[in-house]
C-alpha cells in the first residue's frame, strides 16, 4: 500500500512542478509581460485577444505574485484554464473538453494495440533470438526511427491519395453532426483507421526492439535455466518464467515512453486534420494564443502522469516483490 | 656437466593471453554499419552546404519552375517557389546535425554532472536530485518545449538549443546515477577513498573511465533525442522559418500542400533523412552497447555454432551430432528410426 | 523384496517417508559393484532393470567458443556414479567442475559446446542405457528433473520471482508425472515437510524466504519426482556455517532413505571429507585425483590434493603452518603441454612437461580404484622442503 502512496505523492508533486513552470514562464519575461505578448502578433490586435491574454496572465489582479499564485491554483483545481484568445470568448476547458475524447481513445487504443502485438512479437524475438527473425532488426530500428508525422504522410499519400482506401482528412465526414448516432460513429471510426494505423506502426517496432531485449537479458537468468533443468515445457518456460518477469521492465519502459507517444500522436493529428489535441495546440502555436497552449500543456502532462500511475498499479499487481519492497522500506 | 632444470628457462611458461581482437573487430557488424552511416552523415553535414547546386533560399519567380519533378536540373525537384530541394536538404543535414550534436554534449555534460553528483553526495542531495530528474522525466517534454519556445521573441538555432538541453538531461542522469553508484560501492574505489585520494580525483581518474561506454551510448541517445524533437518543433512552425533544417522544410512542405499537390520529392527526402540519420545513432548505440557489455557479445556470435544456428535455449550441441545429422528428408526420417530410450518414463509410470 | 515392491513403495510416497528410513531402497539395486564402490551397502535383493553405474562419463570434453579461440573447459574426462553413492567434485572456482555437471546434463548455454565422449544414464527407470549426449529432445526433456535434478547454488536466483512455492513445485509435479490436482497439491505439501518447512509456507515467494528456507525449497523441489541422482552445486555456499551443517545433514538423512546418488560440487574439500563417498579433484579441466574419501584423508596422493588438504585447519590433530596453493588457474585457450599445475607445483620437474594426465592406480593405497594424474609423485613422497615462493615461479627442490 505504501507503494502506491509513494508514487501517487511523487506525481502530485510531479503535477505541482507542472503547474509552477506554467504558471512562471509568461512571468519570466522581462518586461511587461503583456506588452511583450501583444507585441509577437503581426497584425493589430482585437480587444479581446488582450483582455484574455490580461486574464490570463492575471494582470489587473491586485495582489502580489504569491496572490496571483494562489488564485491561479485554485483556478486549475476547478478545471479553469482561461480564455482562448484566438477564439474569444470561448473558455480554454471547453476547448479541450471538445477535443480531448477524441485524442484519448484513438491515441489509448492505438497505443495499448501495438503495445500488446509489439510485446508478443518481442517475446517471439527474444526466445528465438541470433535466428531469422533477428534479420529484421535494423529494419526494425529504421522504423522505429522515423517521425511519427513523417509516417502519417507517407501512409496517407499512399492509401488516401493514391489508393483511395482511406479518407484524407477530418475526424468524421462533413456534414454529420455529431451525436450518439450509428452513422456518425461509424464515420467516426471510418476516419480513426489511418491515424491509429500510423501509430501502431509508428511505434510497434519500438515495444517489440524493448522487449527483445528484456527477453534475451530474462532468459540468462538463472531461474530460466533451472527452469529448463526442470525439464518443464517449453511454452511454461517461456511464458511463465521468462516473459512473466520480462514484462516488468517492459511495463516500466511503458511508462516512460508514453510521454513521447503522445507527443509523436499530437503531431501526427495535423497531418490528418483530426479534430484532437494536438491539432487544438498545433492552431494555437499558430495563433500564438497563449492561454491555450498553457492550458494544453497542462492537460496533457495530466494525462501522461495519470497513465504513468495506472502503469505503476499494473506493476504492483503483477510483480509480488514490488508490493514487499516498498511495504518494508 | 651440471644440468640445469630445463623447466628454470621459463618456469612460469602460463601463456599470453591470446590478444583480442582490435575493437573494430569485435564491433557486431549492426555496430560498423552505424558508424559508417553516422560517419556519411557527419560528411554530408561538413561538405553538404559547400557543393549545394543552387542557393537553398532562392526563389526562381517564374510558375514554370514550380513543383517540378525531380530531373537533370534539380536534382530531387523544386519546391512551391521554386527553390531547389537538393541543396535544401544538404543545408538542412548540417543545421540538424550540428544542432543535435551541441545538445548532445551539454545535455550529457549536464547529466554526467548532475548522476555523478548524486550518487556521490547521496543523502539529502541524491533524493533532491533523483526527484528533480524524475519529476523531469516524467512531464512530456514536447509539449514544455512547445511552451518554452512559445514565448521566447527569438526561436533560432540558439534558444531552440538551451531549451532542448534544460529538457534533455534526465534520461542520461538517471542513468549515470545507477552506474556511478554500483562502481562506487565497489573495492577499487574504496580502497582509493581509504588511501586519502581527493574525491574529484576519484571521480575523474576511476569512476569516469569506467563508464565511457556508458556515456558515450548516452551522449548518442541525447542526439538522436534532439534530432527528433527539433524536427517535431520546426514541424509545428515552432522554430525559425527561415532557417532550412530538415524539420523546417517538411514545415514548408506540409503548409503548401505538397502532399495534395503530390510533390512527394519535397517532403519525402527530408523525412527519410531524418529517418536514416536515427536509424544510424541507434545502431551505433547497439554497436558500442555490444562493445561494452561481453555478455551481449558473446551470446549474440555464439548463436551459430559450428554452422549451426542454435536458440539460446537448445540444450548444449554436441559436435559429434551436429556433423552427423543429415539433413532434409533424409533426417526427418532417419530421427524415427532411434527409438525412445526412456519407455516406462512416461508421466504416472515408474512408481 | 522382489522389484515389484520396490515399485509398489513408490506408490504412497507420503507413506514411506513420514516413516523416514524404513524403507533402505538402496538395497533394491544391483550396484555397479564391479565398476564403482558405494562402500558399505548390502548387495542383498533382486537385480534392477539394468546393472552398471547410474551415471556412465566417458572421455568428456566441453569447450566454449569464444572469437579468441576455444577455451577447454573440461577436457577428456572421466567419471562413474554408483547408484546411493556421493561423490565429491572439488576444485578451485574455474576448474571446470559446474562444466562437467552441467555438460553431462546438456544445460551449458552458447557458446559452450560438448566435443567429444559420452555420459551413459542407467536409471531403473530406463529400459536401456542411454546416452545423453545423443538424445532426442523430447527425451531429455523427461530425462531431466525426472532422472537428474539440480540443486543450484543461489537458490534465490533459481526460483522464479513472480511464482510463489505451491505453483513452482506443481509445476515440477505436472511436468513429469501425471496425477489429479488434489494428490498433486498434497504432494508439495509433503514435501515441504520433508525438507522440515512448516507447510504455511506454500504461499510464500521467494523473496519472503530466508536464505536456509529457500535453499531446503529448492531441495524438495529436487526429490518433487523421486529422481534417480541429484546434482549439487555449492549448495551450502551462499549460507552461513549453522545452517549449512543443518542442510547438510539433512541431505545425508534423505539420501539415506531414498536412495538417490549425489553429484556434489564444491570448492570445500574439508566438506566432502566428511560427506562424500568418494571424491573426485579437478584441476584445469581434468581430474587430477580420484579415490575414497577416506583415503584423501589419511593420504593423498596428488600434489594438488595435498595442496588443498592444507589450506584449511582441521579440529583435531596437532597445530600446523596453514599454506595456500600461490598463483592462479592457467589460461585454458592454450594449455601447456604436460601438467598444467606444474607452475604452482612444489615436486615440479622437467619430466612433468611429458605427462599425459593419465589416471594411474596407486598401488599402495586402501582404496583398490584410487587413481592419481602424477605419475612421480605417491602418498609418501616426502613434501617439499620449501614451500613455493608466492610469485608463482617454482622449480622445486626435487628437479633435477
Amino acid at each position: 500500500m505504501s507503494f502506491i502512496v509513494r508514487r501517487l505523492v511523487f506525481y502530485l508533486v510531479a503535477a505541482w512542478v507542472a503547474l509552477t513552470i506554467n504558471f512562471f514562464i509568461p512571468r519570466l519575461i522581462p518586461g511587461n509581460a503583456v506588452e511583450s505578448i501583444m507585441a509577437k502578433f503581426p497584425n493589430s490586435l482585437q480587444p479581446s485577444a488582450y483582455r484574455a491574454i490580461e486574464a490570463m496572465l492575471g494582470v489587473g489582479h491586485s495582489g502580489s505574485i504569491w496572490h496571483q499564485y494562489v488564485a491561479y491554483v485554485v483556478d486549475i483545481f476547478h478545471f479553469n484554464f482561461g480564455t482562448s484568445s484566438s477564439e474569444y470568448p470561448a473558455q480554454v476547458s471547453t476547448l479541450l473538453g471538445e477535443t480531448l475524447p477524441w485524442t484519448i481513445i484513438l491515441v489509448g487504443t492505438a497505443t495499448v494495440i501495438a503495445f500488446l502485438i509489439g510485446t508478443v512479437l518481442g517475446i517471439a524475438a527474444g526466445w528465438r533470438h541470433g535466428g531469422s527473425l533477428d534479420r529484421v532488426l535494423p529494419g526494425l530500428m529504421f522504423l522505429q526511427a522515423i517521425p511519427y508525422f513523417f509516417f502519417a504522410l507517407i501512409l496517407l499519400e499512399l492509401f488516401a491519395v493514391k489508393l483511395q482506401v482511406f479518407p484524407i482528412a477530418q475526424g468524421y465526414s462533413q456534414g454529420l453532426v455529431p451525436g450518439w448516432h450509428w452513422d456518425f460513429i461509424s464515420s467516426a471510426i471510418y476516419h480513426s483507421l489511418l491515424p491509429a494505423l500510423t501509430i501502431v506502426l509508428a511505434s510497434i517496432a519500438g515495444w517489440m526492439l524493448q522487449m527483445r531485449n528484456v527477453m534475451i537479458t530474462t532468459i540468462g537468468e538463472d531461474y530460466v535455466v533451472a527452469a529448463q533443468a526442470k525439464g518443464l515445457p517449453n511454452r511454461r518456460v517461456i511464458i511463465t518464467y521468462a516473459a512473466r518477469n520480462a514484462i516488468l521492465p517492459q511495463l516500466q519502459g511503458f511508462g516512460l515512453a508514453v510521454g513521447f507517444v503522445v507527443s509523436g500522436a499530437l503531431i501526427m493529428e495535423i497531418v490528418f486534420s483530426y479534430p484532437g489535441i494536438g491539432l487544438l495546440l498545433v492552431n494555437a502555436v499558430t495563433s500564438n494564443d497563449y492561454p491555450l497552449m498553457q492550458g494544453i500543456f497542462l492537460v496533457i502532462t495530466f494525462a501522461v502522469l495519470l497513465a504513468n500511475l495506472i502503469v505503476d498499479l499494473v506493476i504492483v499487481f503483477v510483480d509480488p516483490r514490488a508490493r514487499a519492497r516498498e511495504a518494508t522500506r | 656437466m651440471t644440468v640445469a632444470p630445463a623447466v628454470s628457462a621459463d618456469p612460469t611458461a602460463v601463456p599470453q593471453e591470446a590478444a583480442q581482437p582490435g575493437r573494430w573487430r569485435r564491433m557486431p557488424t549492426k555496430g560498423k554499419v552505424g558508424v559508417v552511416l553516422s560517419a556519411v552523415f557527419v560528411l554530408a553535414a561538413i561538405i553538404g552546404p559547400l557543393v549545394t547546386p543552387y542557393d537553398p533560399s532562392y526563389q526562381n519567380p517564374s510558375p514554370s519552375a514550380s513543383m517540378n519533378a525531380p530531373s537533370a536540373a534539380h536534382l530531387l525537384g523544386t519546391t512551391q517557389s521554386g527553390q531547389d530541394v537538393m541543396s535544401q536538404l544538404l543545408v538542412g543535414i548540417r543545421l540538424t546535425l550540428e544542432l543535435g550534436i551541441i545538445v548532445g554534449l551539454v545535455a550529457t555534460a549536464i547529466a554526467v554532472i548532475v548522476g555523478v553528483t548524486a550518487a556521490f553526495l547521496g543523502g539529502w542531495w541524491d533524493e533532491l536530485l533523483s526527484l528533480l530528474t524524475n519529476v523531469f522525466l516524467v512531464i512530456p517534454a514536447l509539449p514544455l518545449l512547445i511552451i518554452l519556445l512559445g514565448y521566447l521573441p527569438n526561436k533560432g538555432e540558439a534558444p531552440t538549443i538551451f531549451v532542448l538541453s534544460v529538457l534533455g538531461w534526465p534520461w542520461g542522469a538517471r542513468v549515470i546515477r545507477a552506474q556511478t553508484l554500483a562502481i562506487r560501492n565497489r573495492d577499487f574505489v574504496a580502497a582509493s577513498r581509504e588511501t586519502g585520494e581527493r574525491t574529484w580525483r576519484i571521480i575523474a581518474f576511476e569512476i569516469i573511465p569506467n563508464e565511457v561506454s556508458l556515456i558515450a551510448a548516452s551522449f548518442v541517445n541525447t542526439v538522436l533525442y534532439a534530432i527528433g524533437a527539433s524536427v517535431a518543433l520546426a514541424f509545428i512552425g515552432v522554430a525559425d522559418l527561415n532557417s532550412w533544417s530538415l524539420g523546417t522544410m517538411l514545415y514548408w512542405a506540409e503548409s503548401q500542400q505538397a502532399l495534395q499537390l503530390g510533390a512527394w520529392w519535397w517532403f519525402v527526402p527530408p523525412g527519410l533523412v531524418v529517418a536514416l540519420m536515427g536509424t544510424a545513432l541507434v545502431l551505433l548505440n547497439t554497436g558500442i552497447d555490444e562493445l561494452g557489455n561481453p555478455r551481449l557479445r558473446d551470446a549474440s556470435s555464439a548463436s551459430r555454432i559450428a554452422g549451426r544456428w542454435l536458440k539460446p535455449a537448445d540444450p548444449t550441441p554436441v559436435l559429434s551430432e551436429i556433423s552427423q545429422r543429415r539433413n532434409g528428408l533424409a533426417g526427418f526420417l532417419h530421427s524415427f528410426s532411434r527409438s525412445s530410450l526412456l519407455e516406462g518414463a512416461e508421466p504416472g509410470e515408474g512408481r | 523384496m522382489s522389484a515389484d515392491s520396490a515399485a509398489s513403495s513408490a506408490v504412497d510416497p507420503a507413506v514411506s517417508r513420514a516413516d523416514g528410513r524404513a524403507m533402505d531402497r538402496a538395497t533394491h539395486r544391483a550396484t555397479g559393484a564391479a565398476v564403482g564402490p558405494a562402500a558399505g551397502s548390502s548387495l542383498a535383493g533382486a537385480a534392477a532393470p539394468s546393472s552398471g553405474p547410474v551415471l556412465d562419463i566417458r572421455d568428456l570434453s566441453v569447450v566454449y567458443r569464444t572469437p579468441a579461440g576455444d577455451v577447454r573447459a573440461v577436457d577428456h574426462v572421466n567419471l562413474v556414479l554408483g547408484a546411493g553413492e556421493v561423490v565429491g567434485l572439488a576444485g578451485e572456482s574455474g576448474s571446470g567442475k559446474s562444466t562437467l555437471a552441467y555438460g553431462a546434463c546438456r544445460l551449458l548455454r552458447a557458446p559452450a559446446l560438448v566435443t567429444n565422449g559420452s555420459v551413459i544414464y542407467r536409471g531403473r527407470r530406463v529400459s536401456r542405457p542411454a546416452d545423453i549426449l545423443t538424445m532426442r529432445p523430447e527425451e531429455l526433456r523427461r530425462l531431466r528433473w525426472r532422472e537428474i535434478a539440480i540443486v543450484f547454488q543461489s537458490a534465490m536466483n533459481a526460483l522464479n520471482p513472480v511464482l510463489n512455492v505451491r505453483d513452482q513445485l506443481l509445476d515440477v509435479i505436472h511436468a513429469h508425472l501425471r496425477m489429479p490436482r488434489d494428490e498433486a497439491h498434497s504432494r508439495a505439501a509433503s514435501l515441504l515437510d520433508l525438507v522440515g518447512i512448516p507447510r504455511s509456507r506454500l504461499r510464500s515467494y521467494p523473496h519472503e524466504l530466508s536464505g536456509g528456507m529457500r535453499q531446503r525449497v529448492m531441495i524438495a523441489m529436487a526429490l518433487a519426482t523421486d529422481p534417480e541422482i541429484i546434482i549439487m552445486d555449492e549448495p551450502t555456499t551462499a549460507l552461513d556455517v549453522v545452517v549449512q551443517r543443518d542442510i547438510l545433514a539433512q541431505i545425508v538423512e534423505l539420501k539415506e532413505s531414498l536412495g538417490f546418488s549425489i553429484l556434489f560440487i564444491t570448492h570445500d574439500l574439508s566438506l566432502l571429507l566428511e560427506l562424500a563417498d568418494r571424491i573426485a579433484v579437478m584441476y584445469a579441466g581434468q581430474f587430477v585425483e580420484i579415490a575414497t574419501s577416506d583415503e584423501i584423508h589419511r593420504e593423498a596422493a596428488h600434489p594438488y590434493t595435498k595442496g588443498l588438504l592444507n589450506s584449511f585447519p582441521s579440529l583435531r590433530g596437532p597445530r600446523r603452518d596453514l599454506a595456500g596453493i600461490p598463483g592462479s588457474p592457467p589460461d585454458l585457450r592454450n594449455p601447456p603441454p604436460g601438467c598444467p599445475f606444474v607452475p604452482r607445483c612444489g615436486y615440479a620437474r622437467p619430466d612433468c612437461r611429458d605427462v599425459d594426465m593419465q589416471l594411474l592406480p596407486v598401488a599402495t593405497s586402501r582404496d583398490p580404484d584410487h587413481v592419481t594424474a602424477c605419475p612421480f609423485v605417491l602418498p609418501d613422497t616426502p613434501a617439499p622442503p620449501v614451500p613455493p615462493v608466492a610469485s608463482g615461479s617454482t622449480t622445486g627442490e626435487l628437479g633435477t
